[in-house]
C-alpha cells in the first residue's frame, strides 16, 4: 500500500505541469498586487461580520436555550421550532430571505443596509446551532448546584445567572469556538446580497480579483488568510478541552 | 411555643412510588434530631421536603409556625432560615470560598460587601478554616469542603440547619472533623435536623432520635431508647446490622 502511495505521489511530481500551477495559483505579482486590501478590506470585513454575527446569535442562542429549558410549554414549543427550522434549512436560503424576501414581502429595509441584513441572517442561523450547545451545556451544570443556590434562598433566575450559567458557559467554550469556525467560513455567503468594493469579505474579494485579472493565485491568497484566522482557532479549541479534560 | 418545624401527615409520591406515608413530626427549637434508617426509607426526601426542595404530594409543613406548604408561600423568604448542608458540598467551584460565602449574604440579604465578608470571615474562623479564605473549592480536601459548605449556611445566619448525610461521601479520616463542627453547633444551641448513618454522633449529639422505615416513622425518643433498647423489631434489626459493619 505504501508503494502505491509513492507512485502516485511520482507521477503527479512528473506530469505535472509546474510552470503553469505556478504562474497561475502562487503568481507572486498578483499577490503583491492584492496587498494590503485584502487585510484591510477582505479579512476585516470577514473578521467583523463573524464577531457581529456571533455576538447577536450569542444573545439569541441563550434566550433560545433558556426558552427550550422553560417550564412553559408555549416557549419550549417556539424554541424547538425555531431551531429545528435554521438548523435544517442552508444558511443560503436564511440570508436570502432577510435580504430580498421580508424586505420585498413587507416593503421594509434592513437597518445597516445588505451587511445588516447579512449578520442578521448569520445570527439567525447561528442562534439555532450555539442554542443547543448552550442547552447542554447548562444541563452538564450538577444539580446539587441549582439546589444549593436555592436553598441558600436565591431565587430561580438568580441562581440560573449567577450560578448555572457561568459554570455552563466554562464548559461550552470549546464547542461555540467551532461554532465560530463555521461562523467564519459562512460569512462568504454575503456575496448573494450584493456588495460594494468596501463590504467584500475574503471570498468575494478573491472571486472577483481572479476574474478581473484572469488568474487563480487570488484563490489561494483567501485561502491562506483563512487558514490564518481559522488554524489558530482550533489549535485554541483543543488546548481548552485538554485543559478542560485535565481538570476533571 | 411554636416547634421550628412541624410537619403534619407528608406524604410524598415520585409517580406511583410512595416515598413518604403520612409522616407527622415536630423539631423544637434548640433541639437536634438525628434521622435514621435504611436506604430508601424517605430520610433523605423527608429532609428536602423541608425546604422544599422536594414538593410534597400532601400535609402540611410549617417553619416557625408559616407553612412552607401553600403554594403561595414566600420560599425564598422562609429559605434564608433554614440551613441546608448537603452529601456532596454543593460548593459553587467558580467562586472562592470567600465569595462562596459572600454570594447568597449580598444578593438575598443585601448586605454590604463589607458586611458580608466579615460575617464570612466569623463563620470561616468558627469552622477552623481562616486560612482558606481565597481558596478555590477544588483546592480542599472533602472535610474542608464540607465545613465550607456548612459555614456557608451559617454565614445566612438561619435558625435552624438541615444535614443531609454530611459524612457519607467522606473517606473515614475526613469525618470526624466535621462531626466535631456540627458537634459544637449543636452545644451553641443551634436547631438541627440531622440524617445520618453516624450512630456514635446520634448517640452523643441526639435530643432525639427517629428511625425510619418504608416510609413511615417507626420509632422515635431519646437516644438512650432508641439506639440502645429499641421497641420494635425493624429497629433492632436495623441497629444490628449497623453494628455488625
Amino acid at each position: 500500500m505504501y508503494a502505491l502511495g509513492v507512485i502516485v505521489v511520482a507521477l503527479a511530481i512528473a506530469l505535472g505541469d509546474w510552470e503553469r500551477i505556478a504562474f497561475n495559483f502562487f503568481n507572486l505579482e498578483v499577490m503583491a498586487d492584492m496587498f494590503p486590501e485584502v487585510l484591510t478590506i477582505a479579512a476585516r470585513n470577514t473578521i467583523l461580520y463573524t464577531l457581529m454575527s456571533f455576538g447577536i446569535g450569542l444573545v439569541g442562542a441563550l434566550a433560545l436555550a433558556l426558552m427550550k429549558l422553560s417550564s412553559i410549554a408555549p416557549y419550549r414549543a417556539f424554541a424547538i421550532g425555531y431551531i429545528e427550522l435554521f438548523r435544517g434549512l442552508p444558511a443560503l436560503i436564511t440570508l436570502i430571505l432577510i435580504g430580498f424576501g421580508i424586505p420585498i414581502a413587507f416593503d421594509i429595509r434592513i437597518p445597516g443596509g445588505r451587511v445588516g441584513a447579512g449578520v442578521l441572517g448569520l445570527s439567525i442561523v447561528a442562534a439555532a446551532y450555539m442554542a443547543e450547545t448552550i442547552r447542554a451545556g447548562i444541563e452538564a451544570v450538577p444539580r446539587g448546584q441549582s439546589e444549593a443556590a436555592r436553598s441558600l434562598g436565591m431565587s430561580a433566575n438568580r441562581t440560573m445567572f449567577t450560578i448555572v450559567l457561568p459554570q455552563a458557559f466554562r464548559i461550552v467554550i470549546p464547542p461555540l469556538t467551532n461554532e465560530m469556525v463555521l461562523l467564519i467560513k459562512d460569512t462568504s455567503l454575503f456575496f448573494v446580497l450584493g456588495t460594494t468594493p468596501l463590504t467584500k469579505e475574503l471570498t468575494k474579494f478573491a472571486r472577483d480579483f481572479m476574474v478581473e485579472i484572469r488568474n487563480a493565485t487570488p484563490l489561494t491568497v483567501a485561502a491562506l488568510v483563512y487558514l490564518a484566522i481559522t488554524l489558530p482557532l482550533t489549535w485554541l479549541v483543543r488546548r481548552l478541552e485538554k485543559k478542560a479534560a485535565m481538570s476533571r | 411555643m411554636t416547634a421550628a418545624i412541624e410537619i403534619r401527615d407528608l406524604c410524598k409520591c415520585f409517580g406511583e412510588l410512595e416515598v413518604l406515608k403520612g409522616i407527622d413530626f415536630e423539631v423544637a427549637e434548640g433541639e437536634v434530631v438525628c434521622v435514621i434508617g435504611p436506604s430508601g426509607s424517605g430520610k433523605s426526601t423527608l429532609l428536602r421536603c423541608v425546604n422544599r426542595l422536594e414538593e410534597a404530594t400532601s400535609g402540611t409543613i410549617l417553619i416557625e409556625g408559616e407553612d412552607m406548604t401553600d403554594p403561595d408561600a414566600d420560599v425564598d423568604r422562609l429559605r434564608t432560615r433554614i440551613g441546608m448542608v448537603f452529601q456532596q458540598f454543593n460548593l459553587f467551584p467558580h467562586l472562592s470560598v470567600l465569595k462562596n460565602l459572600t454570594i447568597a449574604q449580598t444578593k438575598v440579604l443585601k448586605r454590604s460587601q463589607k458586611e458580608a465578608e466579615e460575617v464570612a470571615r466569623a463563620v470561616l474562623e468558627r469552622v477552623g478554616l481562616s486560612d482558606k479564605v481565597d481558596e478555590y473549592p477544588i483546592r480542599l480536601s472533602g472535610g474542608q469542603q464540607q465545613r465550607v459548605a456548612i459555614a456557608r449556611s451559617l454565614a445566612m445566619n438561619p435558625d435552624m440547619m438541615l444535614f443531609d448525610e454530611p459524612t457519607s461521601a467522606l473517606d473515614p479520616e475526613l469525618v470526624g472533623e466535621v462531626l466535631d463542627v456540627m458537634r459544637k453547633l449543636a452545644e451553641e444551641g443551634m436547631t438541627m435536623m440531622v440524617v445520618t448513618h453516624e450512630m456514635s454522633f446520634a448517640e452523643e449529639v441526639a435530643d432525639r432520635v427517629v428511625f425510619m422505615d418504608d416510609g413511615v416513622v417507626v420509632e422515635e425518643g431519646p437516644p438512650s431508647v432508641v439506639l440502645k433498647d429499641p421497641q420494635t423489631e425493624r429497629a433492632r434489626r436495623f441497629l444490628r446490622m449497623v453494628r455488625d459493619k
